[in-house]
Parts: structure tokens; C-alpha cells; sequence
């Protein structure tokens, strides 16, 4: 229940975020609504020297069309998302699933950045960026890059960030009106997914996520491509098992998992429209 | 106007709704010292070695205590009946035998200094066989107790017909597991206490049972019993699991009287996961027979009950299970008997019906598969089973006498409430068209045992000169409202406004005895007590009033209405209970009080039907309660509000473990459900608003024909919940699924009946 | 370190350590006991306070990382003649409590869910204390509590 003990820095400015992390390197860890990184410090899972308090940089929390994308920065809040006009309008699908992580107290205090950049296979949020072809913007000592989601999620709980970077940005293109579909299977509504799906008609096509199918958050490309090719949905969702590494847990063995898989990619992808 | 059968609202809740309660934890004690626990990591090994040279070197840490500094004994056998080698070791003494036991004691100056040091006690381990399943521990292979030559920590050897089953014409067997849960309480075990001038140890604890709190700490610290004054704060749920005095409560204790200084203690969660006992726990061998046409002529239990590492309470509930064995069924011959094994788990404990819901589970299930075997609706077998509400007191097989009720109204009111021909026809329409979510209707019909246990309660009403009442109970409310209801039966006997009266309960000091709160007890025995002691109270006021107005004691009346005392015929000139305390004290120095020590005729019968709707996702196996339906009769309701109170919280909990929450171990002794993120505890979002009714069949068993409450609906509703999900899969073939009913669980039955029926129809 | 907050509208300042929880900070620092703690895995919510009007779990929350910032406990809600506000009579007239440990955290949540929607369905309710744990009412009672609360007029507008 108690952390170890830690020295706390806080940072006003994506500037000083960024001096403090490369002044402190591997001995910090960033902390934005501290609610994937303050449990696993409770329990002593975790125990970084120093934290740099990033959650006052006002700058990084915003939802905003943005050049034929939705622009959300790192630090808004699952709740503001889930409230933002714009993001209900433009990619209803993320505001659908920021309004359903955990609780309202922790929607309250989650960051988008910070649940993106934990990198966890079971986390809804990452496999929506994956499924909406999103783009992480990162910045760090060295300037600001883009990376694809595609790209992004490496291993288990790695992100492609190095350690002097930050999260500062997700966009996801503009889809207004979309048709979406998101399932998520659990025993109780604050749990983390059994497994989960969601699907998005962009302009693209129809892109399909996985949420806890395997070490990593998940694309289903076998999934899209059969779509792509005119499956329907019964017969794509067929193909959802395809590519993933479900772990096997008392909650659900690998086969069960892979059946669930399914069956959710089925009815994400009829909500889709598909 | 009587106030008694209104919904009073509680006097308790203003203080919670403002400032909080006042836990234990909440306690101001500055200075005080903090206790906390290295606990095993392991499930089963020799304790090779224990190093706190590098905690106790830690500025802020006081002391670190292991068994053999303490000194003390073991905890006790459960009532002299359980095996005296399994007794648990106040701390680990030589061998763990099981993830979670404490080993080590630290002291530090702060909850942050504690939790820091805890990190620092190097424990080694050589690790023994780990033994989890109870069908393992049975084959006495691997031992907990070498010395014990055994892992039977308790055995009940009833019955044992060979011949039960051999005139009926239809017999049914299953096997089914009443799995591992864990209580959980909101708020977690917690002690503390400092000790005075005079030499007292003052304790407080998150308890159910503070005489046994305070008798336990006399006889562990070698104490006289008026030598440890035990105060009871708020207690945050018990559940049965805080009815019991655990080692740490008694190391705060040893540590308050050795250091001489305040010192306190509160568990973690993730301790409390594994340190507070867990419930239920059985494998039962069930086999049930009857006729053709239903009727029931034949039933067997066999129960198989895991202790846990050492003897708790859990270990004799099956003492329990085999008085409730037939249900409310009238059947011929029936038989319980059981084993009691020790495996490398948490010891069991009494939890929310003890060793009754696993009565209850296991015969309302077999009613299902034998209404299931021989084609008829369930809601009719139970019918024409039940006992006739003529038949009372009846006398079962097993020798338990049930004391009056009327079974088959309960069941007839629950599926009015339900609507159950409707139900059942939008369940074949959904089977007809083979909808991938399917309806199941599950019905559960129970009889339970309240204030089961031998011993009686104290209960004390004294007036002040002031008019105020002061109530004193041997009962310890952790929720249930007792200052409610016990100032409702005060003002009730004496007519005094229940403002003017003031409850104390859980001072070993002001208390000086009391049973606690446990098993339903509380109204029938605790409230009973009170109850009467203000009966005994206005008769004495009478007699005062008798010799003040120079009037015949039998022309003396108490106005209920403004709580004065007349003369028959001139009531303007009256007195107060007030005047009349100011009388008895100039009289001759002594209180106007009584106090009654209330001797318990023998335990009431509560009973009921449940009834539960749902729909199961035969896709994903996914289970949603839709409605559910409660019918209970607990004899002559006292304060609606707080009985149908009692009933939801017990419903919830049973719905728990027929569809969610199970402790799990792995098979080398690892606990897989140890945080509240992984067990199961059930939201409210799993459940909905239910649907209660009481009906009420007055016993004749104690004054106020009143029966316990607080267990029915746990005991009534898990069964229900349970028969709803396998009745919604039944007509795939599945014919049993254990609890807890998971996804996974439901959509595995639903697979492996399909690949039977595809078996059986490539044979056929 | 020292930091400083506005406590049920109340300036606090302490000294803390970097790690102390807000929930600890608001316990033992400050001295408000209301608040509880119900686990160590932000399951149970018995802990949720208001942090700038909205509920948030106060054992996942550093008292640093909300230094200068507007905090509400179950003591700031009544008002200042001791006046029980809706919710909290809403909790006493539906028999909205047993022992009390879960409730302080189940007002405070329920008043945040109102704030943000004034006219809830029973299930937005259900939903809504997903993170609010209860062992006593099978929360059949709070959830009537809640909704009682909402019809009543000034928690509408």
C-alpha cells in the first residue's frame, strides 16, 4: 500500500519535462494520472528513485481538428475525451472507449498519453489508435517525431520511446460520422477485458484492434484484409484468432480466448457496418 | 400505535453520513506504534532461516518478534472438537503452511517505516509438498502434520445406509463444488490498544465479538479478564470472518503489554486476502432418489471440507450443513456425513450462513437435475415436497426440530412476483428460436437455522432522573442497526421517545458479557434480552409508582403514550420514568435498571423462495442477472427497513459465488485472487434492484416470534442464481456447471454437451 | 517536503513525504478520518474524495501532485449548520448504509455522477459506481439513494 520512497519533481512545461528526463535518465519515470504507474508502485512492483509530475503541463490536454486529424494531447483526460464535442463528433469510437475505461474516478485522473505509453496489451485505448491507423507524436531532447501506431507498441508493456522522450500527442484522422464498433468481454464492468475488439470504417477500410490477445496491442490485418477483399462479417471474424498469443489465465484458456476473439471481431465489425 | 413492524429510519446514520464512522483505524492515538507482518511467500516449507538484523537496524523500527519471543500458545481447537495437532502457531513456528501466515512481527514508529522494514526481513525457505485439492490431502500422502499421521483435522460419521437408495425408483448423483470465497469486508482487520496506569490493557478491534476479544487476550497474556477493557469502535463488516479472535489481534495485544506503549495495527488488503479466513469451501458427493411422480424418498451428502493450513472455524461447519441436510423437504430418510481435511490454504472460517448456503446449495441443485431427470418443472417438484405448513414442529431426519413456517406460500408468492408462466414461455420462445441468449429461470426453496449456537444474552435498560434510557447489549452491531431497533423495543414496552435512548454496546466495561454478533442471533436472543429487561423495568416502575401514590400495585398504569405512571382513573396526577428514577435513587442510592441474562429456549427457522431470471450470452458464456426474487419469512418482522436492508446485502453475496467470485490457488499453494482487481468482488453494475417480499409465520420459539434474518438471503439466493444458469443451457445438453458461473465455465459446458450430442447422434 | 491545499474550503499546509497518498494526507495530516481505506489495487472506492468537483480516488493520487489545488471530503458536504446536503439525506431516508465504511466514498461518487448527469437512469447509476464497492446493501439502496437524490429540485439544475 505504501511506495517506496522517491524523490518528486514537478514540471510546468514540456521543456522542463524533457531537461528532467534526461537529467535523470533511468532513474525516473514520468507521472501523468499516476493510474497505471502509482498501483504498481503500491504494491511495490515498481519502485522508480524519482517521478517527474508531468500533469500540470495545461499545454498538453486539448481534443482539436487538426489538419484532417483529431489532435489530442498526452495529457487530456479519459473523461475529456469522452466529453470533448470534438472527439464525439470526429472519432466517436475513442470517445466511446475513453468513457468506459475503469470508473468515472479513474476516467477522472487518466491520461490518454499515459495509458498509450504504458504500453499494456489489455488497455482499450491502444488497440482504438491501432484500429483508426492513429500516429503518436513524441518529443523529446532531439526535436519531435511521428510515429505510427503500427510501430509503436514493441513487447510487453515497450513502447517505442526512448527513455529521454515524451508522449505528447495522439491523432487519429478525422472520421466524422463513422461507423464503429466496439465489444469488450469481462466478468465485472471495472475490469480489464477478457478480451476486447473494436472496429472502425475510416476512410481506409475497415481497421480492426485486439485488446489482450497477446503480448502486445493488436491489429487483426487478417481480419481487415478479408474485409477489404468483401467478406462479411461472420466470415472475416473468422480469421480474428489469426496473429494473436493469448496468454491463458483463470479466466479464459487460449482456446476460449481465441473463440471470444471471434465472436466479438463478429459484432464489432456488424456494428461497423460490415 | 405500536412502532413496532415500522420502517424507522436509523438513529446510526446522521455521524456516518457527516464525519464517517469511527473505526479503528480512525482512532486518535499519537505516539502510537505501528505493527506489521512478514507473511509467508511460500505454501508450504521449513523455515530455514529468519534474518531482521537488517529491518531492526532501520532508524524508526522498534522491535521484530518472532514465534519464539513471543512465547505464547497456539490458537485454540475449534470447541475441544477439532484435531488438537493443527491448531495454528500464533506465528509461524518452524513450518509455513500456507502463502499469507505470519512469521515475523515488526514494530516501527510509522506505517511508512513498517512497510520499509517488512522489505528487509530475509526469510529462507526449503520447500515441502504442497497439497491444495482436498481430494489430495484426503489420501493422506503428503502431510501438513507429520506428528498428526494424518490431514483429517474433523470427521462427522453419521449414517452411512448402504440401503438408502434401493426402493427408489429414480436416483440422480452429482458432485459438486461449493468453491473457496473470500469474505471481504469493507474495511479490514484492525487492532490497537495502549495500556493504562492502573495496568489495564486497553484494546480495540475490528471485531464481532468483543467479550471473546476481551476473554482471549486474559488467557493469552495471563491476565484477569477485568484486567483488559475491550471497546469496540465501528466495525466496517464481518461477516462471520471477524466472529473470531485472530493471532494478530493477540500480538497487538502481547506487544501493547510488553513495550508498555500504545501500539496499533491495520492490515493491507492483499494481507487481508489471505489472512482473514475465507468461506465455504466443500466438495460434496450428492445423491438424491424418488418416484417417478417427485416425490423425493432418499438423500445423501457427502461433504468434503477444506480447513485450510490449520483448524478455524470452517473446519466444523459441516457440523452446520448436516443440520440443515433435507431442507425444507419432507423426506424419509436422509444422511450427512463428513471429513474435514487440512490443505496449504487459508484456514476457512465461518462466512454469511455458515456451513447452511452449502446445505442449501446442494439440495436445491439435485432438486433441479432430479426435476430435470424425470421431466417435470421444478417449481412442482418443490411443491409437492415441501413440508405442509401443518406439520410444524417438525422433526427431520437428521433430528432437527423446525419450529413452524409455511414453505409453500413463500414458493407460491415468488412465482406470482416472477410471473413464471410467462417466464417460461418467453424462455421456450427463445428456444424455439434459437437465440444466442438464452433465459434461465432458477428457483432455490430454504429453511435456515438462526442462533444455532448454545448461549444466552444480556441486556440491561436503565432510566436516568433525566428520562433518558440507557440500553445496554451483549450484541455487537456492524451494520445490522441495533441502536435502532433495540431503542424501537424500549420505547415500545416503556413510552419513551426513542430519541431519549442511548444504546451502548461493545464495552467490555460497561457490557460485562455478551455472545456478539453472529448466526442471526441478535434480534432473538440480544433484542429478546433488552426487550424483556424493559418489561422487567416498567414492572418495577410500577411497583415504585405503587408505593409513591399509596395505590394498589394493580391499579397502576403506564400512559405509553407520554411514559408516565398513574393511578387507574386519575391521570392528571402521574409521574415520569424520570421522577420515578429521581425516587429510587433518594430511596436508596440504587438505579432504576434491570438487567436480564436472557437464556435461549433453542434456535427459529427461517425460511423462503428465491427466484432468479437470467440470460446467458451462449456465444461467449457470458451471464447477466436480470431480475431476482426474494421471498423470506423470518417469524414477525421488527423494523422492515433494516430486515429487507439485511436481505439485499445477503442476496449480493450469494449471487457472488453462484456467479463470479471464487479464491483460487494454483497448484503449487500461489494465490491467483489475492487483490481486489482479481477477485471477483461483485459491483453494482452485476447486479439489479431486487424484487423482496417478506411473509410472516410468527415463532413460538421466543417472545417477539421473531427469527434471524441476516443469513437468508445468501442462503437462498445462490442456489437460485445457480439453477437460472444451468436451467438457461439445459436444453443444450449441459447438465450441471459449478459455481462460480463464469464465462468461461458456461461456454465450456455449452461446447462439451455439444460434442457429446454430436458424439451420441454419430453413435445413434 | 511542505505543500499546501484548499481542504473542504479550508487552506491546509503540511510537511509530507513525496510518496504520502492523498488519502493518507487527508487522514492524518489534515485529520479528516472519513475518508477510508478500503484496499491497495484502487478497486474499492471507499476512498474517492472531490478533487476540483469531480470524484477521484484518493489512495491513486499523490498529495503532491495536488498541492494548490480545491479538495472536498465527506465532511466539506454538509453545510455550515451542520445541514445534511441532498445525497447524503437521500442515503438516510432510503437506508442508503449498513456499517457505514463504503458510504463516505459512495456519497462523494454519487454527488461527481450528478454534477455530470442530473437525470440518470437506474443502470448510468449501476454503471457509474462501478468503481464503488459495497459488502453490506447489495447496493440496492444506495442506487435508490441516488436516485431519489436526483429528483430532488436543486440537484437538478
Amino acid at each position: 500500500m505504501i511506495p517506496a520512497p522517491f524523490d518528486y519533481l514537478r514540471a510546468d512545461s514540456l521543456e522542463e519535462a524533457i531537461g528532467l528526463l534526461v537529467e535523470h535518465g533511468d532513474d525516473a519515470k514520468l507521472l501523468a494520472g499516476g493510474h497505471s504507474l502509482l498501483p504498481l508502485m503500491k504494491l511495490r512492483l515498481a519502485q522508480p528513485a524519482v517521478l517527474i509530475d508531468i500533469g500540470h503541463i495545461d499545454e498538453l490536454s486539448y481534443v482539436r481538428d487538426d489538419d484532417g486529424d483529431v489532435a489530442i494531447g498526452a495529457l487530456t483526460r479519459h473523461h475529456d475525451i469522452a466529453t470533448s464535442a470534438v472527439a464525439r463528433i470526429s472519432a466517436p469510437v475513442l470517445a466511446h472507449v475513453a468513457g468506459q475505461i475503469g470508473d468515472p474516478q479513474v476516467r477522472h485522473r487518466g491520461t490518454i498519453g499515459g495509458s498509450i505509453a504504458h504500453g499494456d496489451p489489455a488497455s482499450d485505448l491502444p488497440a482504438v489508435a491501432l484500429a483508426m491507423g492513429g500516429t503518436l507524436v513524441v518529443q523529446g531532447p532531439n526535436g519531435r517525431r511521428e510515429i505510427d501506431a503500427n510501430d509503436f507498441f514493441l513487447s510487453f508493456f515497450e513502447v517505442a520511446l526512448a527513455p529521454d522522450e515524451l508522449l505528447i500527442e495522439i491523432r487519429v484522422p478525422h472520421a466524422p460520422n463513422s461507423q464503429w464498433g466496439f465489444e469488450k468481454l469481462t466478468k465485472r464492468a471495472q475490469d480489464w477485458a477478457i478480451v476486447g475488439a473494436v472496429a472502425v470504417r475510416t476512410a481506409a477500410g475497415v481497421g480492426v484492434g485486439l485488446v489482450n490477445m497477446g503480448p502486445v496491442p493488436l491489429r487483426s490485418n487478417a481480419v481487415e484484409s478479408a474485409v477489404a477483399a468483401g467478406a462479411t462479417a461472420a466470415q472475416a471474424a473468422e480469421l480474428a484468432a489469426e496473429g494473436t498469443e493469448p496468454s491463458a489465465d483463470f479466466n479464459g484458456s487460449v482456446a476460449y480466448r481465441q473463440h471470444v476473439a471471434r465472436v466479438l471481431v463478429r459484432r464489432a465489425l456488424e456494428k461497423a457496418g460490415v | 400505535m405500536s412502532i413496532l413492524g415500522n420502517r424507522v429510519l436509523r438513529r446510526e446514520d446522521p455521524k456516518f453520513l457527516t464525519v464517517g464512522g469511527t473505526y479503528v483505524a480512525d482512532l486518535d492515538m499519537p505516539g502510537a506504534l505501528h505493527l506489521t507482518f512478514v507473511r509467508s511467500s511460500m505454501a508450504h516449507a521449513t523455515i530455514t532461516s529468519v534474518d531482521t538484523s537488517m529491518a531492526t537496524a532501520m532508524p524508526g523500527v522498534v522491535a521484530a518478534y518472532t514465534h519464539d519471543d513471543l512465547q505464547l500458545a497456539n490458537l485454540p481447537t475449534i470447541m475441544g472438537m477439532t484435531n488438537e495437532a493443527m491448531t495454528e502457531r500464533i506465528l509461524a513456528s518452524g513450518t509455513v503452511r500456507y502463502v499469507g501466515e505470519p512469521i515475523v512481527a515488526i514494530v516501527a514508529q510509522s506505517r511508512e517505516i513498517a512497510a520499509d522494514a517488512l522489505e528487509r526481513v530475509v526469510v529462507e525457505y526449503e520447500p515441502l509438498t504442497v497439497v491444495i485439492d482436498p481430494v489430495e490431502a484426503r489420501k493422506d500422502e503428503a502431510l501438513l502434520f507429520p506428528e498428526a499421521g494424518t490431514n483429517t483435522s474433523f470427521a462427522l460419521d453419521f449414517g452411512g445406509d448402504a440401503a438408502l437408495f434401493d426402493e427408489c425408483e429414480v436416483v440422480v448423483e452429482q458432485t459438486l463444488a461449493n468453491q473457496r470465497v473470500a469474505p471481504c469486508p469493507l474495511e479490514v482487520r484492525s487492532a490497537a490498544g495502549h495500556m493504562t496506569e492502573d495496568g489495564r490493557l486497553e484494546f480495540g478491534s475490528s471485531t464481532q465479538a468483543p467479550h471473546a476479544v476481551r476473554d482471549t487476550l486474559a488467557t493469552f497474556l495471563g491476565l484477569e479478564p477485568d484486567m483488559v477493557h475491550v471497546v469496540t469502535p465501528d466495525v466496517g463488516g464481518g461477516f462471520g470472518a471477524k466472529a473470531s479472535v485472530y493471532q494478530e489481534d493477540i500480538i497487538v495485544g502481547w506487544c501493547v503489554h510488553h513495550l508498555g506503549r500504545p501500539v496499533r495495527w491495520t492490515e493491507t488488503r492483499s494481507e487481508s486476502m489471505l489472512g482473514l479466513g475465507h468461506g465455504r469451501a466443500q466438495i460434496q458427493h450428492v445423491k438424491l432418489g424418488g418416484t417417478r411422480e417427485g416425490i423425493v424418498t432418499a438423500y445423501r451428502i457427502e461433504v468434503l471440507q477444506d480447513s485450510g493450513a490449520y483448524t478455524g472455524f470452517g473446519t466444523v461447519l459441516p457440523f452446520m450443513t448436516r443440520v440443515m441436510t433435507p431442507g425444507p423437504y419432507k423426506i424419509a430418510k436422509a444422511e450427512c456425513m463428513s471429513i474435514s481435511v487440512v490443505t496449504n490454504s487459508t484456514p476457512t472460517t465461518a462466512y454469511r450462513g455458515a456451513g447452511r448456503p452449502e446445505a442449501t446449495a446442494a439440495i436445491e441443485r439435485m432438486i433441479d437435475i432430479f426435476s430435470r431427470e424425470i421431466g417435470m418443472d421444478p417449481a412442482e417438484v418443490r411443491r409437492r415436497n415441501l413440508i405442509g405448513k401443518d406439520e410444524f414442529p417438525f422433526t427431520t431426519p437428521v433430528e432437527t426440530i423446525y419450529d413452524c413456517g409455511d414453505y409453500v406460500l413463500a414458493l407460491d408468492v415468488a412465482l406470482e412476483m416472477a410471473g413464471y408462466d410467462e417466464l417460461r414461455a418467453e424462455q421456450q420462445r427463445r428456444r424455439a428460436s434459437g437465440d444466442a441468449r438464452q433465459l434461465g429461470i432458477g428457483l432455490s426453496s430454504y429453511v435456515e437455522i438462526t442462533n444455532g449456537l448454545p448461549g444466552g444474552e444480556f441486556g440491561a435498560v436503565e432510566v436516568q432522573s433525566d428520562g433518558k434510557v440507557i440500553v445496554r447489549t451483549g450484541t455487537s452491531p456492524h451494520g445490522q442497526g441495533h441502536v435502532t431497533a433495540w431503542s424501537m423495543l424500549v420505547a415500545e414496552q416503556m413510552g419513551i421517545a426513542i430519541d431519549d435512548i442511548e444504546v451502548i454496546h461493545g464495552d467490555t466495561d460497561i457490557v460485562p458479557r455478551g455472545g456478539g454478533t453472529m448466526g442471526s442471533r441478535s434480534l432473538q436472543i440480544g433484542g429478546a434480552a433488552v426487550n424483556q429487561a424493559a418489561v422487567d423495568l416498567v414492572e418495577k416502575a410500577k411497583d415504585l409508582a405503587a408505593d409513591l401514590f399509596e395505590a394498589d400495585r394493580k391499579d397502576i398504569v403506564l400512559d405509553k403514550s407520554n411514559g408516565r405512571f398513574h393511578v387507574v382513573g386519575t391521570p392528571a396526577i402521574a409521574r415520569s420514568w424520570g421522577e420515578l428514577a429521581a425516587v429510587a435513587l433518594a430511596n436508596d442510592g440504587t438505579a432504576l435498571f434491570a438487567e436480564v441474562d436472557l437464556e435461549s429456549v433453542g434456535p427459529t427457522f427461517p425460511f423462503g423462495t428465491h427466484l432468479s431470471v437470467v440470460e446467458v450470452d451462449t456465444e461467449t458464456g457470458k451471464v447477466t442477472l436480470l431480475r431476482h426474487i426474494a421471498v423470506d419469512d423470518a417469524g414477525r418482522i421488527l423494523n422492515p427497513l433494516l430486515a429487507e436492508g439485511q436481505v439485499h446485502g445477503g442476496i449480493a453475496q450469494g449471487v457472488a459465488q453462484a456467479l463470479l467470485e471464487e479464491m483460487i490457488y494454483d497448484a503449487d499453494g500461489n494465490p491467483l485472487t489475492s487483490t481486489l482487481a482479481d477477485y471477483s468482488f461483485i459491483s453494482a453494475a452485476e447486479l439489479p434492484s431486487f424484487e423482496t417480499r417478506f411473509t410472516e409465520t410468527p415463532t413460538p420459539i421466543n417472545a417477539l416470534g421473531a427469527k434471524g434474518i441476516g443469513e437468508s438471503g445468501t442462503i437462498g439466493s445462490a442456489p437460485a442464481l445457480h439453477n437460472a444458469v444451468c436451467d438457461a443451457v439445459a436444453h443444450l445438453g449441459v447438465r450441471h456447471i459449478d459455481m462460480p458461473t463464469t464465462p468461461m465455465r458456461v461456454w465450456s459446458a455449452i461446447q462439451e454437451a455439444r460434442a457429446d450430442n454430436v458424439a451420441e447422434s454419430e453413435r445413434g | 517536503m511542505q505543500i499546501a491545499m484548499t481542504v473542504n474550503g479550508n487552506t491546509q499546509s503540511h510537511d509530507v513525504e513525496a510518496r504520502t497518498l492523498l488519502v493518507y494526507y487527508l487522514r492524518d495530516a489534515v485529520g479528516l478520518t472519513g475518508t477510508n481505506v478500503g484496499c491497495d489495487t484502487t478497486s474499492c472506492g471507499a476512498c474517492t474524495v472531490l478533487l476540483n468537483g469531480q470524484s477521484v480516488k484518493s489512495c491513486t493520487v499523490l498529495a503532491a501532485q495536488v498541492a494548490g489545488e480545491q479538495v472536498m471530503t465527506i465532511e466539506g458536504l454538509a453545510d455550515a449548520n451542520g445541514t445534511m446536503g441532498p445525497v447524503q439525506q437521500s442515503f438516510q431516508d432510503c437506508h442508503g448504509l449498513q456499517c457505514g465504511y463504503c458510504t463516505p466514498g459512495m456519497v462523494m461518487a454519487i454527488t461527481s455522477l450528478l454534477v455530470e448527469n442530473s437525470d440518470p437512469t437506474e443502470e448510468d447509476i449501476r454503471i457509474g459506481l462501478e468503481g464503488n464497492l459495497c459488502r453490506c446493501t447489495g447496493y440496492h439502496n444506495i442506487v435508490e439513494s441516488a436516485l431519489a437524490a436526483s429528483r430532488i429540485p436543486e440537484m437538478r439544475s
